[in-house]
Parts: structure tokens; sequence; C-alpha cells
């Protein structure tokens, strides 16, 4: 009597003979068919990166030496960083050298003679450095965006509820590098806790000096949670009004049973998308809070790249983040499915 | 009769009464105020404000004294001063670029809705979905590495983040008044497709575009005062409270002020447009059964 009538099958019981054979693995058609898309995108995608970063009719090469160079240090740089071929030519040897792992040559670091000029080696370091942030930010996003969301959520209408609702508008509002001078201002400026830059010594890993990781991990928190558990809010509300939850209440079952067992689970598949939107946007957030404290990641490298028209690198990094979006847009979608049964047995 | 008596009624209550539904609300009345507050500084402020713009007054990163309300900069400038003439760059690169994103956005998804020609919507279509799939900000400065720096760039830029969102509501409104009788008497009629856009479509698609306006021009403002914080945007001697926060960051420890302002109005600017986006979404019943 206490347990909610099922309706259809089981989840364990066998597929009706009558479904077509294609809807029996939803799953795995889903994948096949969202990593061609994905496929299709990011070379489109490079197309773009590509166009956009050689739309300047002016030349890398003369950029990157300056106004006074020789003829002849213009035409050795041109030829040795391949500017003399046809676009055409150069799109598809820097996409063929990309899926090698190789991106490239730096003309930057080439006109400076650095000892290390493939994009591929320089930007290995700062990836990692930003893998780390965007993964503790991620992992800690998920738990603190559903405590705040379903906080909110049970006390709907309350004052608690609105004061939080204020707080979350504010914070999910703010420009990443406004929240984070705040944080600055306030943290390391007035209490004089934390520092304010994140910068590494040629020895030291974000790991090593995990004091410089917090404000960059608050900044991306507070914008994303904020974000997060409004969604989350929001669907946890949702899932309180309906029939389930009410059959639940007259059951006499017990309001924390019914939250999480009935409310909780049935919110989580908005929630996981929210999720999956929060850590998309970390992925554009980190741009400006790796410049903010001057955090050795990939988001500073594409700044400095950008401001120094080292187009190689810009191509890069951008061809690199845009796969990770492009894969961590597949993943969220994979998971939502996992999570929400309709989805999977529908004849989608 | 029950319009007359409707007037009346209302006239005989206060003025508060003839808002706008969305600004009777606590925050859509909050944001108001806000964000006229930020537009008066923004606007008004170079006319008050105490010294001139780029010569020094004291000693760089000065602390707040009498003379100089809210202390120096790193360039021994006046921090007030250099506020109150700050706000309009980054005020007037989102509104130019918002502008832009609607005209362009509108445009496209409307024509991506009505047009009876086959290659016309899966080409705009999909241009949106590609341009959707990658993070604003990468996009941006993908373009500016390309494009160089300069005001027309970044609206440009900016406006080619944002008008994909625009085009698929558009579209999708345009598509649901396509089949409406009003739409296929015109085009039996024998009205030119421009004349179907904008004189019957146009306005009955209206409400549903505007109403994510308030979140589409925070994301403006967002990415306006982002590209000019990383050096992008606006550049020194210019004042621009984006580009204030991070050129300031040297004298942090003598006067936070110097960061601290212009990073507060930015905040203040975002907050006010998300809450009267946030109203405005209540009012239209987008909410969770909580509004009026």
């Amino acid at each position: 009597m206490s347990a909610p009538t099922e309706i259809g099958p089981a989840p364990g019981a066998p597929v009706a003979p009558a479904t077509p054979p294609r809807v029996r693995r939803p799953v795995v058609d889903f994948l096949v068919r969202r990593i061609a898309l994905g496929v299709l995108t990011l070379v489109a995608g490079s197309i773009l990166i590509f166009l956009a970063t050689n739309a300047l009719p002016g030349n890398v090469a003369q950029v990157v030496l300056g106004r006074d160079a020789t003829p002849e240090r213009l035409a050795a740089l041109e030829s040795s960083l391949g500017l003399d071929r046809p676009l055409v030519e150069r799109y598809v040897s820097w996409l063929v050298g990309a899926l090698h792992g190789d991106l490239g040559r730096s003309a930057v670091a080439m006109a400076q003679s650095a000892p290390e000029t493939s994009v591929s080696v320089l930007i290995a370091g700062p990836l990692l450095n930003s893998s780390v942030l965007a993964l503790i930010a991620a992992v800690l996003l998920i738990p603190l965006s559903l405590a705040v969301g379903v906080f909110a959520a049970v006390r709907a209408g309350r004052p608690s509820d609105h004061v939080l609702s204020y707080v979350t508008l504010a914070f999910g509002a703010l420009p990443e590098f406004v929240l984070g001078t705040l944080l600055i201002v306030v943290f390391s400026s007035w209490l004089g806790l934390l520092p304010p830059v994140s910068l590494l010594g040629p020895s030291e890993t974000p790991l090593s000096r995990p004091v410089g990781l917090v404000l960059p991990v608050l900044t991306l928190l507070g914008v994303a949670v904020a974000f997060s558990s409004r969604q989350v809010r929001a669907g946890m509300i949702r899932a309180l009004r309906s029939e389930h939850v009410k059959t639940a209440r007259l059951n006499g079952l017990a309001e924390r049973r019914i939250r999480y067992r009935y409310g909780l689970r049935t919110s989580l598949a908005t929630s996981v998308q929210s999720f999956a939107q929060s850590i998309q946007y970390l992925f554009g957030g980190i741009i400006v809070v790796e410049a903010l404290f001057t955090y050795p990641g990939i988001g500073t490298a594409l700044i400095n790249a950008v401001l120094r028209r080292d187009v190689t690198q810009v191509q890069g990094i951008a061809l690199l983040l845009a796969a990770a979006y492009i894969v961590i847009n597949i993943l969220a979608d994979l998971v939502v499915l996992l999570v929400v049964p309709k989805l999977r047995t529908g004849a989608r | 009769m029950t319009a007359a008596t409707t007037t009346a009624a209302v006239a005989g209550r206060s003025a508060h009464r003839r808002l706008p539904r969305f600004l009777r609300r606590r925050e859509g009345a909050l944001g108001a105020v806000l964000l006229a507050l930020v537009l008066l500084v923004s606007f008004a402020g170079p006319f008050v404000a105490p010294h001139p713009l780029s010569r020094p007054v004291s000693f760089p990163g000065a602390p707040p004294s009498s003379a100089v309300l809210f202390g120096t900069d790193s360039l021994g400038r006046d921090v007030l001063s250099r506020v109150l003439f700050g706000g309009s760059s980054v005020l007037t690169l989102s509104l130019v670029s918002i502008a832009l994103t609607y005209l362009v956005g509108v445009q496209l998804g409307v024509l991506a809705g009505l047009s009876r020609r086959a290659f016309v919507d899966p080409l705009i279509m999909r241009l949106v979905d590609l341009l959707i799939t990658f993070p604003p900000l990468l996009l941006l400065l993908v373009l500016l590495s390309g494009a160089g720096e300069g005001f027309w760039v970044l609206v440009l830029g900016i406006a080619l983040v944002l008008f994909p969102g625009v085009a698929r509501v558009a579209r999708s409104a345009t598509a649901e008044v396509a089949t409406t009788g009003y739409v296929e008497a015109a085009t039996v009629r024998g009205e030119r497709l421009p004349a179907i856009m904008y004189r019957e479509v146009l306005p009955n698609i209206a409400p549903a575009i505007l109403a994510d306006l308030g979140v589409r021009f925070a994301a403006a403002v967002i990415l306006a005062a982002s590209v000019n914080f990383l050096g992008l945007g606006a550049q020194p001697p210019a004042a621009d409270w984006g580009l204030m926060v991070s050129e300031n960051r040297t004298v942090l420890a003598t006067n936070v002020w110097a960061v601290a302002l212009p990073a507060l109005l930015l905040a203040v600017l975002t907050i006010s447009v998300n809450l009267l986006a946030d109203a405005y979404a209540h009012s239209l019943g987008r909410s969770d059964g909580r509004s009026r």
C-alpha cells in the first residue's frame, strides 16, 4: 500500500517483441549519433577557429617581429611558419598535425628564439594546471548546489528562501572578475588570509601550493553554484508539488523520506542538466579567473597569446577547449540519459 | 462601461499602481532604482567629476583623504573622477552590441522561420547551432586575436556570440505564427517576404522575443566588462571600470578603493539588470507560482 504503483513493465522486464530493433540499445544508439555529431561540430569549429584567427589581412610574422623587421627575417619566419602557402593547404596541414598531437609552432616563441617553440609542449603544463582547477570546482559544485537548492526549496516562500534567492541572484549576476576582485579585497586586503595571486614557482604544482587554489575555486563556485542551485530549487519545488509526492504525503510517509526519495530523486533530471551547463560555464569562466589570479593555466596562456597575436597558440588552445567542451556536452547528455529512465524507454 | 470603471479605479489608486507589472514587484523596483543610479553615475558623472581625468593629483595609490575621496590609482589620478568617467564605455559597448544582436538575430530567425526556399532555414540554423556549441568568451577571444581590437570589432564579436540565442527564439516564435490565418492570408494576397516579416510576423512575435532581453543584455554587459578587464577592449589612458580593476591591482595594498569602487559599480550594474530580468520573467508567469 505504501509503495507507489508501478505503471508499465518493471525495469528488469524483457522488452516487448513489438519494439523495433532500433530502440533496443538506445544508449548505444545515442552515443554513436552524438559522437558522430560531435566530430562534425569539431571539424566545423576548427574551420571557424582557423578562419577567425586568419581574418586579419595583416601578417602574423609582421606583427610578431614588429615594424622594423628586415625583409629577410620576415621571409625566414614566414616560410618556417608555412605562411607562404595557400590558406586551404595550411588549414589541412594544421588539422592533420592536430590529430597527431602537433599543434604547430608558436610564432612568438620562434621570434624570441625561445628553446621550446612547439605549441603542444608549451601548453601541456598550463593544461594540467587548469584541469586541476576545473576538476576541483566541478567536484565541489554538485554537492554544494544540491545542498543550497534543496535547502531553499523545502523552505520555499519563507524568509530564509527569500534571502537565499537574492544572494544567489546577486552572485550569479556578477562577472567572474568582479566577484573574484571583491573576494580578493575581503580575504587578502582586509583579512590578510589568502594570497591575491596564484603564481607558481618553476618546480611547484597547484596541489603543492593549495592555498593559491582557494580564491580561484571560490570565485568559480560563487557564480556556478548560484546558477545551479536556483535550477535545483525550481526542479525540487516542481517535484514536491507533483501528484506522487501528494500521494506519499497522504499515505503518511515520513517527510524526510518524501523529500529525498520522492522529491529529490525526481528533480535530479533537471538538476543534472543544470550541472552540465555549469560545468560548461566553467570553461569560459576559468579563462577570466585565471587571468585575474595570474594562475598559470590554459586561460592565462590564451589571454597572453591573444594579446601577443600568437595565432598558432590561440588556434591550438581554442581547438583544445572546443574539443573538451564538446566531450563534456556528450558526457552530460549521457548522464542525463542514464538518470532519467523515461528518455531511455521512449521511442526516441 | 467596464473599461471606463477600470480606468477610473486605476486613476483613483496611487501612482504606484500605474507602473508596469514587473516594476511593482519588490525586486523589479529595486533593480530599476539601482540601474537608474548606475546610469546616472555613468552619464552625468563626467559633469560632476572633482578632478581632471588623466592628471595626477597625488602620489600613486594614495589612500582616501578629504582632497581625494576614494584615493588615487596606480598613476596618482583621482579614483572617484575616473569612476565617474568610466561607466559610459562599458554601457555604450553593451548597448550597441545588444542592439546589433537583436537586429541580426531577429531578422535571421524570422527569415529562417518563413522562407520557402529549402536551403535558407537549414543554412541559418546550422550556423546558429555551431556558434552556440562554443563557450562565448572563447569565440570572442579567437575573433579578437584574428581581427584585432577596436570598438566595432568588439561590437561585432559580442553580437556574433549572442545572436544565435535570439535567432533560435525568433525562429520558433515565427514558426508558430507562420501557419496562422493572417500570415497565410498575406501570402495569398501576394505580399512580399519583407512585408510579411515586418508587418505581419514581427509585431506578433515581439513579446516572445523581448521576454529575455534582460538576460541577454546582462550577458552583453559581462562580456564587455570582461574584455575591458582583460585589456582587449578600452585601452589606457581611457577610464573604464573593467580596465581600472586590472590596472590598479598594483596599488591594492595601499588603496583598496582603486579596485573595489569600479568593481562594486559593475556589480550593481549587472545585479540590477538581473533583478529587472527576473521580475519581468515572473510577471510573464514564468515563475514557480509564487507571483501574484
